[in-house]
């Protein structure tokens, strides 16, 4: 069984004209251990994704169907209470700013010592000494010393190191990284993605991370998936989506990446943009910027059927003749 | 932190030195001060060996030394209405506004504050609309108005609590203190509670506001993230942040409570300073106004550093911190 199963997830927002749905029939597993990366154009639900997977989607919002199991159990029918004690004990969370995600009022100690005395039964001293094990975990020198000092005190990178041990510090088998890098400098984003990655792997923690980096998921996750317009386009292994991608708007995605080396590829940048929540045309929501796109595109909606080694959402891979 | 603290006072004495300067030129100018010691008939030659004893013919720089040395010893000379030492006077009339005041501070925070949370943490209940309403009330209507609404609805209708005074006092050395008698605490009620009422709404409203604003923030949200119980978020995480700001109003207010007390004071005929302050205005009782100027101001200023001080024990990042510097680099 998956660590983590998403099935037919529905994320709504009602508004004065009408319910929006920003995630739509989104289906996906993880597994113990394992490093999901999740891509997209802005807006395309990644966010919302995460925040319905730790119940933490901020109202109106809310989940309008599917199912969320943990270990095989459902966790998006709990009570908020039963949540909150499943937030940082078995999923942990990663936000994008570093710098506005600590308590500028708590030092970093205080802050750990708290997060882990409310998930595991242990007293001060032994709080505080796993604390500073955390803070040497994740890099951080003369951790018994800055055990004590407030996040102010710390830089943008380590202030991320600190976040990633608090996400960390209570042991969750699964973490949700929602741009853990964006708003840092070039010069730290590869050390923090190669921290996230080392932590997890070694505590056999599976991670959901949301970038934009292309990159980051070559080198870090084993599988992808490729969300456009609150939808699931494609899900795979790397290697199988980044090399030879099996629909149309990942291929235009890889296309759009720069390659470095010595010849440059010509940018294949995808024409338009992504359509609104308030007019995703019908049948398939790519289909306006589809450069394959044909007649049933705009009046079938694709479901998400296995490709290869992976599964993609696209009418070409559904026997629909063209 | 030590050179803050140095700025810090130094700041508050320039202020006291221009309260003073102000006290001292209300006093030379005012009225002239020799009238006020010599008898109508008196001669200009009485006049003239007045006018040297108290020293007004030597330089402004002079007399103006010479009253603030004065003044830091508590001396402002004797009251012309009853020809007491004004700092006996004051002292005796002090203790009145000093508890009425702590009173009124105390209740708006002990009050202002929980009111505030719950107004933020359920803001669509009906008591926080409620108290919405009440508190939009509170804050525009004018205080001797509420005053005399409290002594017509809790005196008069009800007779519950007395309308003037201060009950039996209790002499404490030369404090004389309402809190150890049940008259003196029954007496403390009213005024202190009209006295409150405005920087209680004030101080619930922006509680209100603050943590509905900090609520929204990132590291609640990570705290949530992290799996942590609601009250140590609310109660934790969010008030300490929301508290910044209810500490600055609140120093600004505790002055402001002392210049309404005068109000509050004359309504409840409150033995205090401010009712002095009223009596020495009305005979142009100089002495008596210049000693309240200054001993207000001294008050403020006071508080001000306080609070100032208190800021660097709340908020980390204020602090001026020797590790900073070696703290940094990713
Ligand atoms: N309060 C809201 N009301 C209505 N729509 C909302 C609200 N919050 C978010 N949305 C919509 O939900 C959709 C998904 O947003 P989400 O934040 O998940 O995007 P994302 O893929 O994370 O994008 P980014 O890369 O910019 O972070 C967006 O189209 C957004 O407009
Ligand atoms: S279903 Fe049609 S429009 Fe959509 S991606 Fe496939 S080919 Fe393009
Ligand atoms: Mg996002």
């Amino acid at each position: 069984m998956a660590l983590l199963e998403v099935e037919n997830l529905k994320v709504e927002f009602p508004t004065r004209k009408g319910v929006l749905t920003a995630v739509d029939n989104v289906s996906f597993n993880v597994e113990q251990g394992e490093i999901l990366g999740v891509v997209g154009e802005s807006g395309a639900g990644k966010s919302m994704t995460g925040a319905a997977v730790i119940g933490l989607l901020e109202p109106p919002g809310r989940i309008g169907g599917g199912q969320i199991r943990l270990d095989g159990k459902r966790i998006d029918n709990l009570s908020p209470d039963e949540m909150r004690k499943i937030r940082g004990r078995h999923i942990g969370a990663i936000f994008q700013d570093p710098l506005t995600s600590l308590n500028p009022l708590f030092t970093v100690g205080e802050q750990l010592v708290e997060t882990i005395r409310t998930h595991l039964p242990m007293s001060a001293a032994d709080a505080k000494k796993r604390a500073i094990g955390w803070l040497a975990e994740v890099g951080i020198p003369a951790p018994d010393r800055r055990f004590d000092q407030y996040p102010h005190q710390f830089s943008g990178g380590m202030r991320q190191r600190v976040v990633i041990a608090l996400a960390l510090c209570a042991e969750p088998r699964l973490i949700i990284a929602d741009e853990p890098t964006t708003a840092l400098d070039v010069s730290v984003q590869a050390q923090i993605i190669a921290l996230l990655k080392r932590v997890c792997r070694e505590r056999n923690a599976a991670a959901i991370l949301v970038t934009h980096d292309m990159g980051v998921i070559a080198e870090t996750a084993d599988r992808v998936a490729v969300m456009y317009a609150g939808r699931l386009a494609e899900i795979g292994p790397v290697a199988h989506v980044l090399q030879k991608p099996s629909h149309p708007y990942t291929a235009g995605l890889m296309g759009s990446i720069p390659r470095v080396g010595p010849r440059p590829k010509r940018l294949i940048q995808i024409e338009g943009s992504m359509p609104r929540l308030t007019d995703i045309p019908s049948g398939c929501a790519f289909n306006p910027r589809c450069p394959k796109v044909f007649a049933e595109c705009h009046r079938i909606r694709p479901e998400l059927r296995p490709v290869a080694d992976g599964a993609a959402a696209c009418l070409l891979y559904e026997g629909v003749t063209q | 932190m030590f050179v803050f603290l140095v700025r810090r006072l130094l700041q508050a004495v320039m202020v006291m030195l221009a309260v003073a300067f102000i006290a001292f030129l209300m006093f030379r100018y005012l009225g002239d001060p020799v009238n006020n010691i010599v008898s109508q008939d008196a001669t200009q030659q009485q006049r003239e060996e007045v006018r040297q004893r108290l020293g007004l013919d030597d330089p402004m720089a002079i007399q103006y030394g010479r009253f603030v040395i004065n003044a830091a010893k508590g001396d402002f000379g004797v009251s012309y209405r009853n020809s007491r030492p004004v700092s006996a006077l004051l002292a005796e009339r002090l203790p009145a506004t000093a508890e009425l005041v702590l009173v009124a501070a105390l209740l708006s925070l002990v009050l202002g504050i929980p009111l505030g949370i719950y107004t933020a943490l359920k803001p669509r209940g009906v008591l926080s609309q409620g108290l919405q309403i009440m508190s939009l009330i509170g804050i525009s209507l004018p205080t001797f108005v509420t005053g005399i609404l409290l002594i017509l609805v809790f005196s008069v209708w009800l007779g519950w609590l007395p309308s003037f005074g201060r009950g039996d006092v209790i002499d404490i050395g030369w404090w004389s203190t309402g809190f150890l008698t049940a008259s003196g605490l029954k007496a403390l009620i009213l005024p202190s509670f009209m006295l409150c009422l405005f920087q209680l709404t004030l101080i619930m409203r922006l509680v209100r506001a603050e943590m509905l604003e900090v609520l929204r923030a990132d590291y609640i949200k990570f705290a949530k993230a992290r799996g942590l119980k609601n009250r140590a978020i609310h109660f934790r995480h969010a008030l300490k942040n929301t508290l910044i700001p209810v500490v600055t109003i609140f120093g600004l207010q505790l002055g402001g409570l002392i210049a309404f007390a005068i109000i509050t004071e004359t309504v409840f005929q409150w033995p205090g300073m401010g009712a002095l302050f009223i009596q020495a205005v009305n005979f142009t009782d100089v002495p008596v106004m210049a000693a309240y100027l200054v001993m207000v101001s001294l008050i403020f200023v006071i508080i001000n550093t306080s609070v100032d001080l208190l800021y660097n024990v709340i908020d980390p990042r204020l602090r001026t911190d020797p590790t900073r510097a070696s703290g940094k680099g990713a």
